[in-house]
């Protein structure tokens, strides 16, 4: 494991804790107990926390801080210092899973048009976001765009803004660009009540989500090199949800997961290491994450809920908040398919990603309908081509709950390469 | 049952159009064994076309190619060779069938495209153009700069908005010089947005004229002969000389109450793009009832002049930011848009609103729904709801296209004699007879 350098270790002094190939045995890997939250109970558990479609932990906050706003926001690059130096809660929104009926969303928006779109109208349009003060977008797609004035048209009373994330990092006026761009969304929520978010708020709410970020990290970095002691579904809750809580209750979730996966001692199996890439927006359901390590894979990279952690290292406390988080997303941000790069192209990110995390293989798992996902994957199939990587194309439906072809598909796929 | 009317008007406009872009592709074609002029892959869109004219380049606009293509029955082969690469079956069937045709050598004329001198992404809302330019630059070897434009969040572009794009389109400048080595002729450029606000103006004449009735030409399907021309020759002599030639025309009919059936008998407004492929099929569809489109949103993909926007001389980059940022459909929001419909149905007076959902085109139609849901319910307006797409040929089902419209006009006319009964003013005001 690269040594731990974040301010997270400053914090906690943690020392990456890693367990050698081949420990021994105690728990088989699929029987490890989920990490419990930690919070005050009773505590739900992630997965209750993120499949929760009434967001009780947002109606819990709201009622413990009378006249805070809840703002949610559509992935995948959201400034949520900003939102939290106001004083709000900001929560992240991936759809409705398979949990809601979708009867009035598709007459909305018809065919061709992802899932996440839909559900994430239906949601409003059957009250479920009531909780919710306001609503966000950013530039990371056509559909997702047109959601949000469709969304301004539906729910007039909700403040619903839209982002406009710089496409050309070339310029340096794009950083400038960015910096007005979140003062303008500063001013907006300072004026629909929030907290004055001046310099010292807005490095007090980056320095809490650099740590909660560095841990993150450090929790992929343990995945990456004991893969059989979490399991990609535990990983996956545990940092979805992140979407709901505040985030120094998110970041003491994950420090007690690091203490619990640190401890385990498991024998691992004949499995390929897999990097999963394309959903970085729409969620597969639980069950085919699941399936995933079934049928064979350890997943040791991912792009599940990139939303969490897009900043791949520490913002900046020195400078200008605001111009730090601009020049974060300019150049310390996450390649993904919502996210352009001409400097660099996504495909050498992702060759980097599977050297870096000495994968064997790239799994696809693309929302349907996602149209730069299915863009990127033939650029994305024509490097790995290249440079001889075998992958596997899969596509999904958020609201999906039958997946034996896909169960088939992988099975073949990693026999194929555990055999060769 | 009724006659099918005489589907479309031909007139020297036609023929002077066919001339101007044979010789653009000629140009293209020389360029590809020369090198000389430069070239520019550009979208459409917010099309930045009067900077080119400061170096002398030439635009090429992949959309252009790949709606000939369709146009002309051959767009299926390419789509089907871009699918073989990995592309989706959802994915824009113009970029496949753009990307599919490079691949297989295919172009619109025969005569060959130059690998651009620069690729150039004039993001204007559609986030498909940034895909399909790192596609280009990746497969044809391309240079790649991207022109970031804010997207149309608030009623109007703020300061900053302007300043962040005038700066790139200077940084463009200097790229494209250290290219070339051609040094940018800012009196040219000035020259070229001079000939682009005439060429405007009397673009925006003419779609006024629609607003007579009987509207002397077809504002979605004619239209479509006149938009080659405003994308590629706006910035020149040549683009103005050929609309005041189409004005003249048009203002000839107006003046001789010529329409584009022998009775106009229906007004309706059209949003979202044709289905190129069967694009003499769909405006039968449309013939037969004698209805014709008074004004159409697809027409103002390359730029919004009909409220009033000119290019302006006197801050020439700050009027092409403009133009990019505020006054082409693509780049304002959703609601905007239907506030531009609004308009439409309101000033050039249309009985109705058409909804072509194209399956390739997010940007136009995703929320096509809620869009019928506001002009229907909210507003009361006639509306149809059609789907097909607009290069590939395998998502037109004549029959059901067909049905739908034909029960439209149906229900439209049954509406319009109900509210002629209702209301005779009306009647004289819009001239129906």
């Amino acid at each position: 494991m690269e040594p731990v350098k974040d301010t997270a270790e400053k914090a906690r002094g943690y020392e990456g804790q890693q367990t050698g190939s081949g420990g021994q045995l105690e728990i088989e890997p699929y029987n490890l107990s989920p990490v419990p939250c930690h919070l005050s109970p009773p505590s739900p558990l992630p997965e209750e926390i993120i499949y929760d479609l009434n967001f009780a932990t947002v109606r819990e906050w709201k009622s413990g801080h009378p006249g805070g706003k809840a703002i949610a926001y559509f992935p995948v690059y959201a400034p949520v210092e900003i939102i939290h130096a106001c004083g709000m809660l900001p929560v992240g929104l991936n759809g409705a899973g398979d949990r809601l009926d979708i009867q009035h969303a598709d007459a909305r928006f018809g065919s061709f048009i992802c899932s996440i779109v839909k559900t994430t109208l239906e949601l409003g349009l059957t009250g479920h976001l009531d909780p919710f003060d306001g609503f966000l977008f950013s530039s990371i797609c056509d559909s997702a765009r047109n959601l949000c004035f469709v969304m301004k048209r539906n729910f007039p009373d909700m403040y619903v803004d839209f982002l406009h994330l710089p496409h050309n990092p070339e310029t340096t006026a794009s950083a400038e660009f960015l910096k007005s761009e979140y003062l303008r969304l500063r001013d907006n929520l300072e004026r629909m009540g929030g907290r004055r978010a001046d310099d010292d708020a807005l490095r007090r709410s980056i320095r809490l989500y650099n740590e909660n970020r560095a841990v993150m990290r450090q929790l992929y970095d343990l995945r990456q090199e004991n893969p059989h002691l979490i399991r990609a579904s535990e990983l996956y809750t545990l940092v979805r949800a992140g979407n709901f809580l505040m985030v120094e209750e998110h970041t003491e979730m994950l420090w007690n997961a690091i203490e619990d996966v640190a401890g385990r001692t498991a024998k691992s199996r004949d499995s390929i290491r897999v990097v999963i890439e394309g959903s970085f927006c729409e969620q597969p359901p639980l069950d085919l994450i699941r399936l995933m390590e079934e049928a064979g894979c350890y997943v040791v990279d991912d792009d599940f809920g990139l939303g969490r952690s897009w900043i791949n290292e520490d913002v900046p406390l020195d400078e200008d908040p605001l111009t730090a988080l601009a020049e974060s997303y300019i150049d310390r941000s996450v390649y993904s398919s919502v996210r352009h790069d001409f400097r660099k192209p996504r495909f050498k990110g992702l060759i980097e990603k599977v050297r870096q995390r000495r994968a064997d293989a790239v799994i696809f798992l693309i929302a349907k309908f996602c149209e730069p996902a299915e863009f990127d994957y033939v650029l994305f199939k024509r490097e790995l081509e290249r440079e001889g990587i075998p992958h596997l194309l899969l596509e999904f439906e958020e609201k999906s709950f039958t997946f034996e072809r896909l169960r088939t598909e992988v099975e073949t796929f990693v026999e194929s390469l555990l055999f060769d | 049952m009724q006659q099918a009317g005489k589907t479309e008007y031909r007139g020297g406009l036609h023929q002077r159009q066919k001339e101007l872009m044979l010789r653009w592709y000629d140009r293209l074609d020389v360029s590809a064994s020369t090198g000389r002029p430069p070239t520019v892959s550009m979208m459409i869109s917010g099309n930045p076309v009067e900077l080119l004219e400061g170096f002398g380049a030439l635009p090429i606009y992949p959309e252009i190619n790949a709606l000939q293509l369709a146009i002309r029955h051959e767009s299926l082969e390419p789509i089907l060779a871009a699918e073989e690469m990995g592309y989706a079956s959802e994915n824009c069937a113009y970029v496949k069938a753009d990307i599919g045709a490079w691949m297989k050598g295919i172009t619109p004329t025969g005569g060959r495209l130059p690998v651009p001198t620069l690729a150039l992404c004039n993001f204007v809302g559609c986030n498909t153009y940034l895909k399909w330019y790192e596609h280009i630059a990746a497969l044809m070897n391309a240079p790649l700069y991207t022109i970031d434009v804010p997207f149309m969040r608030e009623d109007r572009p703020s300061k900053d908005d302007v300043t962040y794009v005038v700066r790139q389109l200077m940084e463009f400048v200097k790229k494209f010089e250290a290219l070339t080595g051609i040094k940018f002729d800012y009196d040219r450029f000035k020259e070229a947005v001079r000939h682009s606000n005439r060429a405007e103006d009397l673009w925006s004449q003419i779609k006024h004229l629609a607003r007579k009735s009987p509207s002397p030409f077809d504002a979605y399907f004619d239209a479509i002969t006149l938009m080659g021309p405003l994308y590629v020759y706006r910035g020149t002599e040549d683009g103005v000389d050929f609309f005041e030639m189409a004005l003249a025309e048009m203002q000839e009919k107006v003046d001789s109450g010529e329409g584009v059936y022998d009775t106009e008998r229906f007004r309706v407004v059209i949003e979202g793009p044709p289905p190129y492929p069967f694009f003499r099929t769909f405006r039968d569809m449309f013939a037969k009832w004698k209805a014709t489109a008074v004004a159409s949103t697809y027409s103002t993909v390359g730029g919004l002049w009909e409220f009033g926007f000119r290019h302006d001389a006197r801050e020439p980059f700050e009027a092409v930011a403009l133009h990019m940022i505020e006054h082409n459909v693509t780049n304002r929001n959703y609601l905007q848009r239907y506030d531009q419909i609004e308009r439409y149905i309101e000033d050039w007076r249309a009985d109705g609103l058409i909804i072509h959902f194209v399956k390739s085109c997010r940007l136009f139609s995703a929320g096509q729904g809620d869009m019928r849901d506001y002009f229907t319910r909210k507003l009361g307006i006639p509306t149809l709801y059609i789907e097909s797409d607009l290069e590939d040929p395998r998502y037109f089902s004549e029959a059901q296209l067909r049905n739908r419209i034909d029960a439209y006009f149906e229900s439209l006319d049954h509406h319009k004699s109900q509210a002629v009964v209702g209301d005779r003013s009306r009647e004289q005001v819009t001239g129906d007879r």
